[in-house]
This record gives structure tokens, sequence and C-alpha cells, in this order.
């Protein structure tokens, strides 16, 4: 045997398969973190649009809206949960674009862990949506938005958006695994938006007909959006069931985590 | 000692379509083995069940003595494989792209490092910087692919097509490089369509046709098998080619004829005594040839011979019964 293939053996006997697993997923993960090196404008871009959702409803929409408390109060956690949403749509667009490139034939014909691609693709994207919360954060506290929460409440709050965001990216490759094309992106895409605004997010159900106040009440973004209001208080609307932004994302996490990385074990059928 | 690959009655289909229709290859250690086959002949399906990205529906295969479903792992440690299309990330360097996939290797960061270093000086790439693999050019790019494939030394190196689209210098460039390998005990399973770079690199060719192997051997035994030597002869006018083919022996076997080239071509079986039977008839019938030449069949009449598909190819083949 080769020389280089006695130093993987040695490290494969000394490392066993979950330190192997746990290393081969940082190496994917700094794929993804080279990439944002090389690509800081595209970045930029993604971090810039959740901000002008929040501006655009905040001063132009915005000013009439009849909702208990401030505005801005209602606003913010809504466009920040919106924001979770979307980041459905970049986790698809980013894993199918990868799945039709040609490096993923060499991934599969080298003895890495089978799942460090995904793993470093939902690193990546939880480190940018972390980042994102930030900058909407001190968006909206520069345009007037105040928290009114202990640090425990805060880092809960934030804790639920990054669940909820957690359960978007694995339906995002659930998503890209099953439709595979760059066509089909554009598909979801278009459903994500109603989806998105489909929810409590910019409006509150009582101001609209009853039967989109019960759809919009159903959609577990907005279980995620009053929840995070609450834990940030300053908001009246206590409209509920807090428990529902932890089980409604892990329902979605127990049933498209585990469909998505069967689906992309058995990519070689 | 097994041999390094084994492909025991492999099939695969798509829908309706066998993409390989029991397929059986054979490759021993440290050889250059062509598989040499039209588009579509399952080349490429074959090598992608061999390098473990795909899944045969029937049949067995072992690349170094291990199966490539059950113990895909093993398999995985001791090949390389360069596909059709780069297999590179190609938002990254190209010293980047080689650390990556060392990592994966699990030789650890600073071995990852200094193999990604002497792979780039190797290839010559040492001096393309932090530049994105999307901006290297189509040499460039194969030679860092073929680099990616070699980080672990590899037994066994699958090359599907490898100089598909590369210009001729290019190309030149992926032939030495596969040719210096070979001197270190490599064994290569190669695909191509050119017929040239089997006869060029391959120690034994396959000939793939629907997605079996119709025949197998050196590249002068498949040479020989189209019917040994040939004589080819180009006549001042082309209007005479009807009458000096009904010159010759009926023995002759398949001819070929080229109007545009005023050329016709047919295997003989006895060399100098059918040199000399041509060059007398056309005399006597007073049909003045330019040139006459008596030489080895290449590999692409034996090909077209083997797989039957000389029509398809566009040569005006005709039977010399016929034409007589």
């Amino acid at each position: 045997m080769s020389a280089v293939g006695a130093v993987e053996t040695a490290r494969e006997e000394r490392g066993g398969r979950v330190s192997l697993a746990l290393s081969d997923s940082w190496t994917m993960t700094r794929r993804e973190l080279a990439h944002w090196a090389r690509q800081p404008v595209q970045v930029a871009v993604g971090l810039v649009f959740p901000v002008m959702i929040l501006l655009m409803f905040g001063y132009l929409i915005g000013g009439g809206r009849e909702v208990e408390g401030k505005y801005i109060d209602y606003l913010v956690p809504g466009t920040l949960a919106l924001t979770m949403a979307f980041g459905l749509e970049s986790t698809m667009i980013a894993v199918t674009q990868d799945l039709n490139k040609g490096v993923i034939d060499r991934f599969r014909s080298m003895p890495m862990a089978n799942g460090a691609v995904l793993v470093g693709r939902s690193v990546a994207d939880m480190l940018q949506s972390a980042v994102g919360l930030a900058v909407m954060t001190g968006v909206g506290y520069a345009i007037g938005w105040r928290a009114h929460a202990s640090a425990g409440e805060f880092l809960a709050a934030l804790g639920l958006l990054m669940l909820f965001r957690f359960a978007m990216l694995w339906i995002g490759i659930q998503l890209a695994l099953v439709a595979g094309k760059p066509e089909m992106v554009q598909a979801v895409q278009i459903l994500v938006w109603p989806v998105g605004f489909l929810s409590n997010a910019i409006a509150t159900p009582e101001s609209m007909p009853d039967w989109l106040g019960t759809v919009v009440e159903w959609n577990p973004m907005s279980r995620t959006a009053t929840a995070v209001r609450e834990l940030f208080g300053g908001h009246g609307a206590g409209a509920g069931h807090p428990w529902a932004a932890v089980i409604w994302p892990l329902a979605l996490l127990a049933v498209f985590f585990p469909l998505a990385l069967r689906r992309f074990g058995a990519l070689s059928k | 000692m097994t041999d390094a690959i084994v492909a025991d009655g492999v099939r695969k289909r798509y829908g309706e379509k066998a993409a390989l229709d029991d397929l059986h290859l054979t490759v021993g250690h440290g050889t250059v083995h062509g598989l040499l086959g039209p588009n579509g002949a399952g080349k490429t399906t074959g090598v992608r069940v061999l390098t473990t990205l795909l899944r045969p529906d029937a049949g067995r295969a072992t690349v170094g003595g291990y199966d490539v479903v059950r113990q895909a792992d093993q398999v995985r440690r001791r090949i390389g494989l360069l596909g059709q299309h780069a297999a590179l990330d190609e938002e990254l360097g190209g010293r980047q792209n080689l650390e990556m996939f060392g990592r994966l290797y699990h030789l650890g960061a600073r071995r990852a490092r200094t193999r990604a270093d002497e792979l780039l000086e190797r290839f010559g790439l040492a001096d393309t910087g932090t530049k994105a693999v999307k901006q290297y050019s189509g040499g460039m790019r194969r030679r860092l692919d073929l680099a990616a494939s070699l980080i672990t030394e590899p037994q066994v190196l699958f090359l599907d097509e490898p100089t598909t689209g590369l210009d001729p210098r290019s190309r030149a460039e992926v032939w030495a490089s596969v040719r210096s390998l070979v001197g270190g005990g490599t064994t290569v399973l190669l695909t191509t369509q050119y017929l040239e770079e089997a006869d060029q690199l391959a120690d034994r060719i396959s000939v793939v046709d629907q997605g079996r192997v119709i025949a197998d051997g050196t590249a002068d035994e498949l040479k020989a098998r189209t019917g040994g030597d040939r004589v080819d002869v180009v006549l001042r006018d082309a209007g005479q080619l009807g009458a000096a083919l009904a010159l010759l022996p009926i023995d002759v076997g398949e001819v070929s004829v080229d109007a545009d080239r005023r050329l016709f071509s047919a295997p003989v079986a006895d060399r100098m005594g059918a040199l000399t039977q041509v060059v007398r008839a056309l005399q006597e019938a007073g049909i003045e040839a330019e040139d006459i030449a008596l030489r080895r069949p290449t590999l692409d009449e034996a090909f077209l011979h083997l797989t039957g598909r000389s029509e398809d190819a566009g040569a005006d083949a005709v039977r010399a019964g016929e034409a007589v």
C-alpha cells in the first residue's frame, strides 16, 4: 500500500467513525465558508433583501396598521420569522446547484461520511441565518423597535427562530433532492411567497376574513412569530400556545430530516 | 491475487433501455484497459457501477478484490475517478480544491496541504494562485481534475473519456500523464470513443456495444480480426472505379470505396501476391493508378467491422461480390 494510504488507515484506526464524520462535515462547512469569502457581494445581497422587506412594511405600507401597541413591535418579529421561512428557498437553490455539478460525483466516489455534504450545508445556512438575524434586529433597533425582554427571553426568541429555520432547511434539502433540476426551484420560489405571507408576519389574522384568518393561524410560521412577539414583549397580542412554536418545527423535522437523509443515500439508484 | 477489476454479468436498466446488458470484464493488475465504444454503448454506466456511484440491478463487480456494492467504502479508498465532466468545485481555486479532497480522504490537514502542493507542481498548476477553477482553460481544468483523482495514489484509476472536448495539445498532455502513472504500477480503466486513444494507451481493449463486450484483445489482435492487411488504391479517374473493382479477385472480402478521393480499399490475404496481382490487372486493363499502398488495418476499421455499423459511420462499404 502507498504511503498516503498508510496515513489514512492509521488515522481511521485512531479516530473512529464518528470523529471522521465530524471532520468530513467540518471540511464541507469550510467549503461553504470559502464560497462566501469568494462571493461577498452575493452574501451581502442575501442579507439586504429581508432588511428591505422590513423597511418596506415599516415605512411604506405599515403606517396605518391597526394593531394593538406599536406596529413596529409587531412587524419586527414577523419579518424575522418570514426571513427564516424564505431560507427554505436559499437552501433549496444551493443544494440543487450542488447536485447538478460534477463535484458531487467526486464526493460520492470518496471514502467520506455519507451525509457530510448535507451537514456542511446545514451548518453554513444556520450561520448565515444567525448573521441575518443579527443584522435584522440591528436595523429594527435603528428604526425604533425595542425588545422588552430579559436576556433569557431574548435568546429564547432567537432560539425559536433558528429552530424554525432548521426545519425550513431540511424541507429545502428534501425538495431539492426530489425536484433535482434548477427549473423546479422557480416553481418552489413562486409557492414560498404566498405561504410566507399567508401568516401573521405582517398583518393580524383578526384583520382578515374569517376563513383566511383560520388558515393564517394554522401556518406554522405564525406560531413562531407569535411566540417570538411574546418573548420580545411590548406587544399585547398574546394569542396562544407558545409550545406550538417548538412542536411544529420539531414535527416538520421528524418528517423531513429522515426523508432527506434517505433520499440522499439513495441517489445511487 | 485476484484481478484489479472484475465485472461478472453486470446489468443496469433505465426504464426500457438496458444500459448494461450482461457486462463481463477482467482487468489485470498494473495494466491499462480500454473500453471502446460509440456514444450510448454503456461505457459511462459501467464506470459509474465500478466506482460505486451506481448500484447494478444484477451481477457482481469487484475492484481491488472488494465488492462495489457491499464493500463500497473499501473500494472508494482504493480508486481515483476522472469523470466525463470536471468533478471540481468551480468556485474555489486549484489548491483549495485539492486540499479539500485531501482532507476528505482523511490525510490530515498538514498532509493534505503538502499533497496539494506536490500535485499542483507535478501538473504544472503551481502558479495558478487563488484563481477560481471556473476561470481555468479546458486543459488546466482537466489536469486539476486528474490531480484530484490521484490524491491518494489510487490502486485503480478510472478515466471516463479523459480527453473528450480537449484540443490536441491538452490531449497529448493528458496522455503523457496517464503513461507516467502506468509506470508507477497503477491499474487504469479508460473509456474512449477515440480509437487512436485506445491504440496509444491501452494494453488490452474491450469493444463495448449496446451494454455488452463484443470483442476483447490487444489492439493488434482486434486489427487482425478484420481480415489482415489491406491494399489501398487511388485511381487517376474516379469513373474507372467500377471497372477496377471488377478486376479484383472474388475472395477479397469487404471492399470500401471513397469516390471523392478516387480510392478503394480491400482486405487481402497474401500480401505481396495480392499487390503484384492488383498492379498487373490494372495495367492490363489500362487503368491508371496514382497510388497503391499495402497497410495494416486501422483500429477504426476493426471497430466498424466488429460493431457492424459501417453503414452508420457513412463509409461506402460494399460486398466485393455485389460490385463485380
